[in-house]
């Protein structure tokens, strides 16, 4: 029977699969990072348990880390703490750990596929519900909870039932100032936040297939905005050109057994779907958020709905409820509507080619009076190369703030955050109520829609940039 | 090591009637900077419940009325737990006094982390969901009976409606049983499934220098 690459990566890594029990999973690849660790390592301790397998393990330190000159301490005394205690945690049980001083720390998604340790046909897991992002490589990948991360570390498994399938096809060529963010939420406002609970996404078709891994990594990291805890796509040449040679990825005769391997896990030909989407990649236009989940998005051109539009009671309550909180007026254009910062990374949008993105459209030009700009680089890697590249230049000339790597205001937990009632346009993942600070408002957009919002304050359509290219 | 154990219980209903309650309001991630599970009550929709200064709410968030002081069910909209996987939601609304969720449907890693935690996440057909919400709000010495061995609930009319759970959570959280003990049962099949899937990631030793 023909499978999808879904059922291939599942069945092979089955290791039990009890009569009315869900199944145990074993996991190639475990993410830790020092927010949700701490407990499943005490849990450890308490059971007297190691570590399974250190060498299918890596620690680093993003989420509440300061994105301030590293020479300074972590001035947030829980902040170190907790990053102490991952520390002396991956010391104990042996876990290698990219530090937050260690040239190879960042975002935990970013330095996964960098160093090669995100392959193809792999499960991984992470304590982080953006761990879809390396279903880029066609990776079955997920985020799960501490107890579950405590499980991984311990057993190197995990009890899971075999999700369902849903097959997004993005037909067709994206427009010059429409981009891989684009594609993800429009995708997400036409399901819903939940119209992938149950389900792993498939991203297939050929504006899928034209998309570099890091713009992959863009559609992959946001499958849990549209409610699937996974989303990948197959693995092909532009995978395995990304992955070769890179510190972790296997190296000559096994390279050659590895790729032979890695093609045949696409789909069959006639393999069928739980549920199935087709997205016209010609037609999109950039997307903005305008509402308080990620599935409240529009077309930039657009303007913001009507409760009294809605037939659905709670549709309509949850908007009226979203727009109060945003402050904006229905029937209002997204357009033009004022900033006071803008916010450029995350794993979502803080690899090379975003900041690429971004400083094209900031080169020679300054940021609008009065609003700050954040560029932050998904890694400490990320950061030499754009340092290398100049692009840190672009950023300072043009008024930006240029920063270390972390999560920094993608959640607002190290510092990096609004004020109450601020405006940000973000390139990160969620624009729920206060994610970027407690009373802060988000609109999430691409880099190329961020960036021109920069030069003008006010939220601008990229497609009017002066010579842009995609 | 011991997991929580739910049997039979009778509580009142607190309503929640937003869609969609994600883990960022159920608890903001300034409040992940914890390295164990204590403490975490007040964290619970910590925004929605307090002012600036940390004052209550006046008039207060809803699980904060004292009309719902000791219920122990929520009755929430559709999608609830969407977002983010931190288990500290289930820590916190444990911590808090919340034992099941009622909703019309629940997000993946939320709910499995419920589960592990003792908090029965629920899901009801619409109809019933619409009812309940309706008398959680207006009948406060309502309650409803959980049968957990029996997978069922009494409403407060007085009828008796069986719920989904599967099989295996239900006989995990009915025994006190751990998913983590249970896996370990299964030690030589992982140990001979490793070695028949040697696989290609080796995070300790690098095949090429950078």
């Amino acid at each position: 029977m023909p499978q999808t690459i879904i059922e291939k990566i599942w069945s092979e890594h089955v290791v039990d699969q009890q009569e009315g029990a869900p199944a145990i999973l074993a996991i190639d690849l475990h993410l830790v990072h020092e927010v949700t660790s701490p407990q499943a390592f005490t849990g450890l301790r308490a059971r007297g348990l190691k570590v399974r397998r250190p060498d299918r393990t890596v620690a680093t330190a993003d989420h509440s880390i300061p994105t301030t000159p590293r020479n300074l301490p972590i001035a947030d005394e829980m902040a170190a703490a907790q990053v102490k205690q991952l520390e002396a945690n991956c010391a104990e049980f042996g876990v290698p750990l990219h530090g937050w001083e260690s040239p190879n720390q960042g975002i935990v998604h970013v330095i996964g596929p960098e160093l090669g340790l995100t392959q193809p046909g792999a499960t991984i897991v992470c304590g982080d519900s953006h761990t879809a992002t390396h279903g880029a490589f066609g990776a079955l990948a997920f985020g799960i909870g501490t107890s579950e991360v405590e499980m991984v570390l311990a057993t190197q498994c995990l009890l899971q039932r075999k999700p369902k399938t849903y097959l997004v096809r993005v037909d067709g060529t994206l427009r010059p100032g429409v981009s891989a963010k684009d594609i993800i939420l429009a995708l997400i406002a036409r399901i819903g936040v939940g119209g992938g609970t149950g389900h792993v996404f498939e991203y297939a078709g050929s504006a899928i297939r034209a998309l570099s891994m890091e713009e992959r990594m863009t559609i992959c990291n946001m499958s849990i905005e549209g409610g699937a805890r996974a989303g990948l796509v197959a693995p092909d040449e532009t995978t395995f050109a990304y992955l070769k040679g890179r510190p972790h990825a296997p190296q000559g005769a096994d390279w050659d057994a590895a790729v032979a391997r890695w093609r045949t896990l696409a789909s069959d030909e006639g393999a069928t779907y739980d549920k199935e989407i087709v997205i016209d990649a010609n037609t999109l236009e950039p997307m903005v958020t305008y509402g308080t989940n990620p599935g409240m998005g529009l077309p930039i051109s657009g303007t913001i709905p009507n409760p009294a539009d809605e037939s659905d009671p709670a549709a309509a309550r949850a908007l009226t409820r979203a727009l109060e909180y945003m402050d904006l007026r229905a029937g209002d254009s997204i357009i033009g509507r004022p900033v006071n910062t803008v916010f450029i990374g995350s794993c979502t949008n803080g690899r090379i080619s975003d900041l690429r993105l971004a400083a094209n459209v900031l080169k020679g030009q300054t940021v609008a009076k009065g609003v700050r700009v954040m560029v932050v680089p998904g890694s400490a890697d990320v950061k030499r190369q754009a340092e290398r590249e100049g692009l840190d230049k672009i950023f300072r000339n043009a008024g930006a703030d240029w920063r270390e790597a972390g999560c920094s205001m993608c959640i607002a937990m190290n510092g990096d955050q609004l004020a109450p009632g601020e405006y940000a346009i973000s390139t990160s993942n969620r624009n729920f109520e206060g994610r970027q600070g407690k009373g802060g408002r988000t609109f999430l957009a691409s880099p190329l829609t961020a960036a021109a919002t920069a030069l003008t304050g006010v939220i601008a359509d990229p497609r009017t940039l002066p010579g842009l290219s995609r | 090591m011991a997991a929580p154990k739910v049997g039979t219980f009778t509580t009142g209903l607190v309503p929640l009637p937003a869609e969609n309650v994600d883990t960022d309001q159920i608890v903001p991630a300034r409040y992940l900077k914890v390295i164990d599970k204590a403490g975490l009550a007040d964290a619970l929709f910590h925004d929605w419940r307090f002012e600036a200064d940390g004052s209550k709410k006046n008039p207060p968030f809803v699980i904060d009325e004292p009309r719902y002081a000791g219920h122990g069910i929520l009755v929430a909209g559709d999608n609830f737990g969407t977002g983010s996987s931190r288990e500290h939601a289930p820590w916190a609304l444990s911590a808090f006094g919340i034992k099941a969720i009622f909703s019309t449907s629940f997000a993946d890693i939320f709910k499995s982390n419920a589960l592990k935690n003792g908090i029965l996440p629920i899901v009801l057909p619409a109809p019933l969901h619409a009812t309940l919400m309706q008398i959680a709000k207006e009948d406060l010495a309502a309650t409803v009976t959980i049968n957990l061995a029996a997978a069922t609930m009494t409403t407060p009319d007085g009828v008796t409606h069986t719920f989904p759970i599967d099989a295996f959570s239900q006989k995990m959280l009915l025994d006190g049983l751990d998913e983590l003990d249970y896996i370990r049962t299964q030690a030589s099949k992982i140990e001979a499934h490793e070695t028949a899937h040697p696989g290609t990631i080796n995070t300790l030793q690098p095949n090429a220098p950078r």
